[in-house]
């Protein structure tokens, strides 16, 4: 047994959290959060240049990395000092469909992405779609050599500035089965393709994505017809591994304000920490975060078992961080009294960070339902 | 044991319920539905149609031109008004400022503020949350030195509610440095256009611009604008806390979004189903309003004790962090019910973009609203700060 990170990522970890120190600090982040774009591109090609977009691929697609732990050490940073650049969705979510599933044109791309020149997003959930993957109603109809694909995504996350969106539809079955679901790569300036932007809570931007008959050459399809759902699966489980671990990270800034400011905030003449009522509760959230950390690490190390195992695990670490992440959100705000309200406080933005993470890829109940669901197997 | 409203009581929440249906404009009512911020004269429109009514002053004594309902009409109207989605109204000069200005203000202060407060002439905010002092708040550093017929104030004033909207700020000032910290202090009221006054917003984080910083640099106040004695003002301001605790319970507020969760649950689809039909929803839905009607039996307990004339002690604490707890509770609800819609950021500033709204079950505010509502556990004095009290009468003051 062995949890210590190896040399490599040990690196890229010092390398990341230096980097996001000194050029990602809060009044940059919140000028970001206040551009219309909503992210940096100076700061996507400086990640890209450090290799940290290389981190989350294998070497045979092109990267150095790829496995659960170079996920978890990326990501872990990234939450820590609240980035909200789109590397999840980019780099994890429509990075990984077409390293797992393009053809040699389509693979092409992940070469200019991991060097920062390409965005994409992921159009996978749709207005009915709440957190079931295999839920999708939009369609692809073959005629010939061309698909046209008609439908609504729901919350979009990257959409607008993506040069490609990668959308699932359905070529055959029931709206809910697994199988018949196809991915397509398709170009942001296709005709009959409508994005409609928004900002996000915590940082970042959507689109709502309405797919007009969009006629695309069948060679636009990612993998094989109507045979996606695996891939979106392992897709999915690798984001939630991500996300779980910049929960992580979120949760040890949050715990790290918390606790700087127990120590110097003073009320009836002594350090608020000095109260029992805080104090315990402080340590609560030590307890818990230690939790969560295991659950990131337990999720991250089952990534490449067998499907069972892995959704078992990640299903736990989701449910887990859940709960541990609006114990820690939620006791952060209020040990802080008023300070914690305001937009301007570091704290606002990374309690956000947490809590929204809840409604990404299943939150705490759909994960415990299915955690039941996978231990009676 | 009768656990029904008098036919008296039952004809009284009737007549609430069609004023109700006949004056609340529906534009309005669905702003508050929505959860939209309210503008300035959103608020002055509302205020104008209950003075109207006579309603507005509903715990003013009829001498003063108030309403003088007892505990029980009070929370009648109340529920009813949160249930039909009427704005909350600003509490400030009405059921904060007015009750001091009835017991300690003189007759000349009672004669000229108090129908300012009715005609919506003055709109009040509150002054006395410092940055250095919050849940201690006899602290407080803003310092008011008497110069002639005037009080020179100098200092700052934080979360200040709604401050940019307000002409009038009543403050708790330190008077005399040299005294025991809660005997040096008074009440001034002091008009926002003095010179030497700034306001300077603070955005919320969920972005609304709903408190300010109230900076006083050499602010000129003059001594008639003092309230009762120099130096008393801790007396009066405990009296607006005890005293002034209407709808601490926010029962109203709890059915009405409990009622607007079940909305959300009815209509977005989890497997195809209403997301009401799934068990770990619904259990955790069941469970907040299994503690709901627990908790308003134990709110009209305490409200019948009080109309009858007992003034509640302990038990608006009691009320106070079970209320919040409730409140914030079903503010998780909805959010866990929107779903990825929880996502957006569905503020004024994107509604007036005029962008279409991403959820087509009006989900949209309600993450914004979970985070804007952890304040009800931090202000009116924090959860931890009731907690203490409610400690202190059972454990004794070793606490
Ligand atoms: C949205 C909003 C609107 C407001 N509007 C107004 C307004 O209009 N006018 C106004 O004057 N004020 C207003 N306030 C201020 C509010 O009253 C204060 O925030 C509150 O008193 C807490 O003070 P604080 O924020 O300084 O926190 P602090 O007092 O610093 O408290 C920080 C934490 O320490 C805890 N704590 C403090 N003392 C103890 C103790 N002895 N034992 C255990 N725990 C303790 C608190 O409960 C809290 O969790 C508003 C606040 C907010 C958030």
């Amino acid at each position: 047994m062995n949890f210590e990170l190896t040399q490599e990522r040990q690196m890229l970890q010092d390398t990341l959290r230096r980097f996001l120190a000194d050029r990602y600090g809060v009044a940059v982040r919140q000028e970001i959060l206040r551009s219309p774009a909503g992210q940096s591109t100076e700061i996507w090609q400086a990640l890209a240049d450090l290799g940290i977009l290389a981190a989350l691929f294998s070497e045979t697609d092109g990267g150095f990395g790829g496995g659960g732990f170079d996920l978890a050490v990326v990501f872990e940073e990234l939450g820590r000092a609240g980035v909200v650049e789109p590397v999840l969705d980019t780099g994890v979510l429509a990075g990984g469909l077409i390293a797992a599933l393009g053809d040699t044109a389509q693979r092409a791309q992940l070469e200019v992405l991991m060097g920062g020149g390409l965005q994409l997003a992921f159009a996978h959930g749709e207005p009915a779609s709440r957190y079931e993957p295999s839920w999708v109603e939009t369609t692809a109809q073959l005629t010939g050599d061309q698909v046209v694909l008609t439908g609504r995504k729901a919350v979009v996350i990257n959409a607008e500035a993506a040069d490609y969106l990668i959308v699932s539809a359905r070529e055959s079955g029931a709206v809910d089965a697994p199988e018949g679901v196809s991915l397509f790569m398709v170009p942001a300036n296709s005709t009959g393709l409508a994005v409609q932007g928004y900002p996000l809570l915590a940082g970042g931007r959507a689109a709502e994505v309405t797919l007009d008959a969009v006629q695309l050459p069948a060679t636009a399809r990612l993998g094989p017809a109507g045979g996606a759902a695996p891939a979106i699966a392992t897709a999915l489980a690798r984001a939630a591994v991500a996300l779980g671990a910049e929960t992580l990270g979120a949760m040890e800034t949050a715990a790290r304000l918390t606790r700087d400011y127990l120590m110097t905030r003073k009320q009836f003449g002594r350090p608020i920490g000095s109260f029992q009522a805080l104090a315990h509760r402080m340590s609560d959230m030590l307890i818990e975060l230690e939790q969560a950390r295991s659950a990131v690490i337990n999720a991250a190390g089952h990534l490449n078992d067998d499907d069972r195992t892995r959704d078992l695990h990640i299903s736990a670490a989701k449910n887990l961080l859940g709960r541990a992440g609006r114990l820690l959100a939620e006791e952060s705000i209020q040990m802080h009294g008023g300070i914690a309200m305001t937009q301007e406080y570091e704290l606002a933005h990374i309690a956000k960070r947490i809590m929204m993470a809840d409604h990404r890829f299943g939150d705490e109940d759909y994960h415990m339902e299915r955690f039941i669901a996978l231990s009676a197997q | 044991m009768d656990l029904s409203y008098s036919d008296s009581e039952r004809a009284f929440r009737a007549q609430v319920v069609a004023f109700l249906k006949a004056n609340l404009p529906e534009a309005l009512a669905e702003k508050v539905r929505l959860g939209r911020a309210l503008t300035r004269q959103d608020h002055d429109d509302w205020h104008a149609i209950l003075n109207a009514q006579g309603w507005l002053a509903s715990n003013w004594p009829r001498a003063f031109g108030g309403a003088e309902w007892n505990a029980v009409q009070r929370h009648i109207f109340e529920e009813e008004c949160a249930l039909h989605h009427a704005p909350r109204i600003v509490p400030f000069g009405l059921s904060m400022l007015a009750p001091v200005l009835q017991k300690f203000g003189s007759k000349a202060q009672q004669d000229y503020w108090l129908p300012r407060i009715l005609s919506g002439e003055d709109w009040w905010c509150q002054g006395y949350s410092e940055p250095g002092a919050g849940s201690d708040l006899a602290s407080l550093k803003t310092m008011a030195v008497r110069d002639g017929d005037h009080y020179v104030v100098n200092g700052q004033k934080t979360w200040t509610t709604l401050g940019q909207y307000a002409n009038m700020i009543f403050c708790l000032v330190r008077t005399d440095k040299t005294a025991k910290q809660q005997e040096g202090i008074s009440f001034l009221l002091i008009d926002m256009n003095t010179p030497g006054i700034e306001v300077r917003p603070i955005v919320l984080l969920d972005g609304t611009p709903e408190v300010n910083e109230v900076w006083f640099t050499d602010v000129r106040v003059p001594v008639e604008n003092l309230v009762g004695t120099e130096n008393q003002g801790w007396t009066y301001a405990k009296y607006l806390l005890t005293h002034e605790r209407t709808n601490i319970a926010g029962v109203g507020f709890s059915l009405a979004g409990l009622r607007a969760v079940k909305r959300l649950a009815a209509m977005e689809r989890s497997g195809g189903k209403p997301l009401a039909q799934n068990p770990y929803f619904a259990a955790r839905l069941a469970k907040v309003e299994m503690d709901l009607m627990a908790m308003s039996t134990t709110n009209l307990r305490i409200i019948s004790r009080a109309a009858a004339g007992q003034a509640p002690g302990v038990e608006s604490s009691m009320l106070k962090v079970k209320g919040t707890i409730i409140r914030q509770e079903i503010n998780d609800l909805a959010r866990r019910a929107a779903g990825a819609y929880a996502l957006p950021f569905a503020s004024e500033a994107v509604d007036r973009s005029n962008a279409p709204t991403p959820d087509p079950s009006e989900a949209g505010p309600v993450a914004a609203q979970y985070f804007n509502n952890r304040k009800l556990s931090i202000f009116g004095g924090s959860n931890e700060i009731q907690r203490q009290i409610i400690a202190k009468t059972t454990l004794g003051a070793g606490q």
